[in-house]
């Protein structure tokens, strides 16, 4: 339970107002020239200090990850990049970050920059965030009338300045390295690693690619002390965290807490419990549509923070809770999971790209009771195959909702199977043809 | 990847507006001046804005040459974005959220309002020409679910009388005003709860 006190992202609901004279109110941009003055070292040990695990979804050390830019700059600039392409089904917490606090972010971003060498930094936006776009320019604009940025930046000798920059729909964006692509004015297709972006990375550059949240809680740690922020949650999984709770609950809301606090505690506390009662919970997504879902078993003691959830063959990924009840059909949700990942693969990769759609078309069967039993295998077999096999964790994150769904509920799917096709195809298309196209006539 | 088709009728030329120059040489100020092709995204934007939402293939080939590529990777990048129109929409376009979360909470009830009050094809103007539809994927507000977007702004909140209340002024060309539409502030935990989601969409 975290304490009032702790709480960093006090404007979280804009109770108190997004503009800069009222965050410098909540403490922005206080002693940020002496946090400057205190030095690239100092800063960088004080993230590590707090154990600060990245918000973007793959819990990288921060402090880590920034050691990795290299320390003097060479023949090429530096730039720091933010990922705020936030497009993860289940997850909404770096909006509400960029339209109640983006001084917030924008001065941790002037620390990051400054850690890491860079004069240069690029929020990149999904376009759907237009009006958050606006406004964050918006607080930008204030930042540098106050001289908080551009020139001689908060008095700190030194120079720095934000660009937004904005997606344009596409969800794979939200890869670093395809952000990085589709910056330079390409389309958005991940890019094999190594070379890390620290190394080469936006324009062949360093580059150091943060998440909204990540960077915003950067300022408050710096102010109050790594071993403050460690204080808070478990070992290895500390300081607080955006949850976004929606789907079956009575309240579904976005909240702050600490790392480590139990789900069903999150669930009844604050989005009102699962509608019908706890009894009525089917399955919780815990960490956006990517990571494997919980049934009510694991539920009803499960912590959330990294390693407990890694524990149970899942993982906190962005922390966007969807919680499913026992009025919805499960197999129906997970299908249309599958075709938001057919829709979204970038079609770099065959296993994705083909993938992707034959776990979409084979839910669907299921959904619609017209598979047959050799389909569960072929379905776990299609899952095995992409996992492991493309370039970015995209692959990942389409097999891994599937597995978890042929791990928890694979009665439910089989009570919907035959052992014969209801239908026997006259046309027998091959799997090559992308048959959804030939239903809907548009191929 | 998106499935997008290419208008059939399309304008033979395209030029930025003065207004729209001004902008693009701002936009490109941004970037390093060997890597104007970042600019493309950006640009893409300008010529949408200014053709009634969509982008005419003409407008490819002026950004092409305006950042010197090749016409095929502009082409490409206006393909694989779902964001850019290739055909012309409404002039209120309503894009409805139908990813599970969405979903979980009635989303497919507002896809059936939007064929019935709209147009009962995606894609496809109303009658009078001034709306059309579309399903999406996730667009990052899953809190307020279900919820739909129409042209820049985010209706949230919705059940299917809210839903019908917006439709029905939007097609008088009347749009009403975005934000939630169950009188709740942002994204905070309600203190009046729903019972039972009998208040669901």
């Amino acid at each position: 339970m975290l304490k009032p006190e702790d709480k960093i992202f006090t404007n979280l609901y804009n109770e108190l107002g997004w503009e800069i004279d009222n965050s410098i109110k909540r403490n922005d941009w206080k002693e940020t020239k002496n946090i400057i003055s205190k030095g690239r070292e100092w800063i960088i040990n004080e993230v590590k200090t707090s154990e600060l695990r990245g918000r973007g979804g793959a819990g990288f050390s921060t402090g880590l990850k920034w050691s990795f830019a290299p320390k003097e700059v060479g023949s090429r600039p530096h730039y720091l990049v933010i990922n705020a392409d936030e497009s993860e089904p289940g997850t909404c917490k770096d909006r509400d970050i960029l339209r109640f606090e983006p001084q917030k972010l924008i001065e941790g971003c002037f620390i990051a920059g400054y850690a890491v060498n860079a004069h240069i930094c690029y929020i990149y936006i999904r376009g759907e965030y237009l009006n958050e776009g606006k406004r964050l320019q918006e607080a930008i604009n204030q930042a540098y009338k106050k001289n908080f940025l551009g020139k001689n930046a908060c008095g700190s000798g030194w120079d720095f300045d934000i660009h937004i920059h904005y997606g344009a729909g596409a969800y794979i964006c939200g890869e670093e390295t395809a952000l990085l692509e589709s910056m330079e004015g390409n389309k958005g297709q991940p890019r094999l690693k190594p070379p890390f972006p620290a190394l080469v990375g936006l324009y062949g550059c360093p580059t150091i690619v943060n998440n909204v949240e990540t960077i915003a809680v950067v300022p408050t740690i710096l102010r109050r002390g790594g071993k403050w922020f460690a204080s808070i949650g478990k070992p290895k999984n500390t300081g607080t965290k955006i949850f976004c709770i929606s789907g079956n609950v009575n309240s579904p809301c976005n909240v702050e807490e600490e790392m480590g606090i139990s789900l069903k505690e999150l669930i009844e506390k604050y989005a009102g419990g699962v509608v019908g009662g706890w009894e009525n919970l089917q399955a919780v997504i815990p960490g956006g549509s990517s990571m494997p879902l919980l049934s009510k078993k694991i539920c009803d003691k499960i912590t959330m923070d990294f390693d407990s959830l890694i524990e149970n063959k899942s993982g906190l990924g962005t922390a966007g809770i969807v919680v499913i009840n026992k009025d919805q059909d499960i197999v129906s949700c997970m299908a249309r999971i599958a075709r938001f990942y057919k829709h979204e693969s970038c079609g770099q990769c065959t296993p994705c790209r083909e993938g992707s759609g034959w776990m979409w078309r084979i839910l669907d069967r299921v959904a619609k009771r017209k598979a047959t039993f050799r389909d569960i295998d072929l379905l776990s077999d299609v899952t095995k195959q992409i996992e492991g096999h493309t370039i970015c964790a995209f692959g990942e994150g389409s097999a891994w909702p599937v597995q978890g769904l042929l791990r928890h509920f694979r009665k439910e799917i089989e009570s919907r199977c035959r052992e014969e096709p209801l239908i026997k195809k006259k046309i027998d298309n091959p799997y090559l043809v992308d048959q959804h196209l030939l239903e809907n006539k548009n191929a | 990847m998106s499935l997008k088709q290419v208008h059939s009728e399309q304008p033979k030329e395209f030029k930025f507006s003065n207004e729209n120059l001004i902008k693009a040489e701002e936009i490109l100020k941004r970037y390093p001046e060997k890597n104007r092709k970042s600019a493309v995204m950006p640009f893409l934007y300008l010529a949408q804005r200014q053709n009634n939402n969509w982008i005419p293939l003409a407008a490819l080939k002026y950004i092409a040459k305006y950042l010197s590529m090749p016409y095929i990777s502009v082409y490409e990048i206006a393909t694989f974005y779902t964001m850019y129109n290739l055909a012309p929409v409404g002039k209120h376009f309503v894009q409805v959220c139908t990813t599970t979360p969405c979903l979980i909470r009635g989303a497919d009830k507002i896809v059936k309002l939007c064929k019935e009050k709209i147009s009962p094809n995606e894609n496809k103007l109303s009658k009078d020409g001034i709306c059309s539809w579309m399903e999406v994927e996730c667009l990052g507000a899953c809190v307020s679910a279900p919820m739909i977007q129409i042209n820049d702004d985010y209706y949230e909140d919705l059940d299917e009388k809210s839903t019908i209340e917006i439709l029905d002024s939007l097609i008088k060309d009347k749009p009403l005003k975005p934000g939630s539409y169950r009188g709740r502030k942002n994204t905070a935990p309600e203190k009046k709860q729903l019972k039972n989601g009998e208040n669901y969409a």
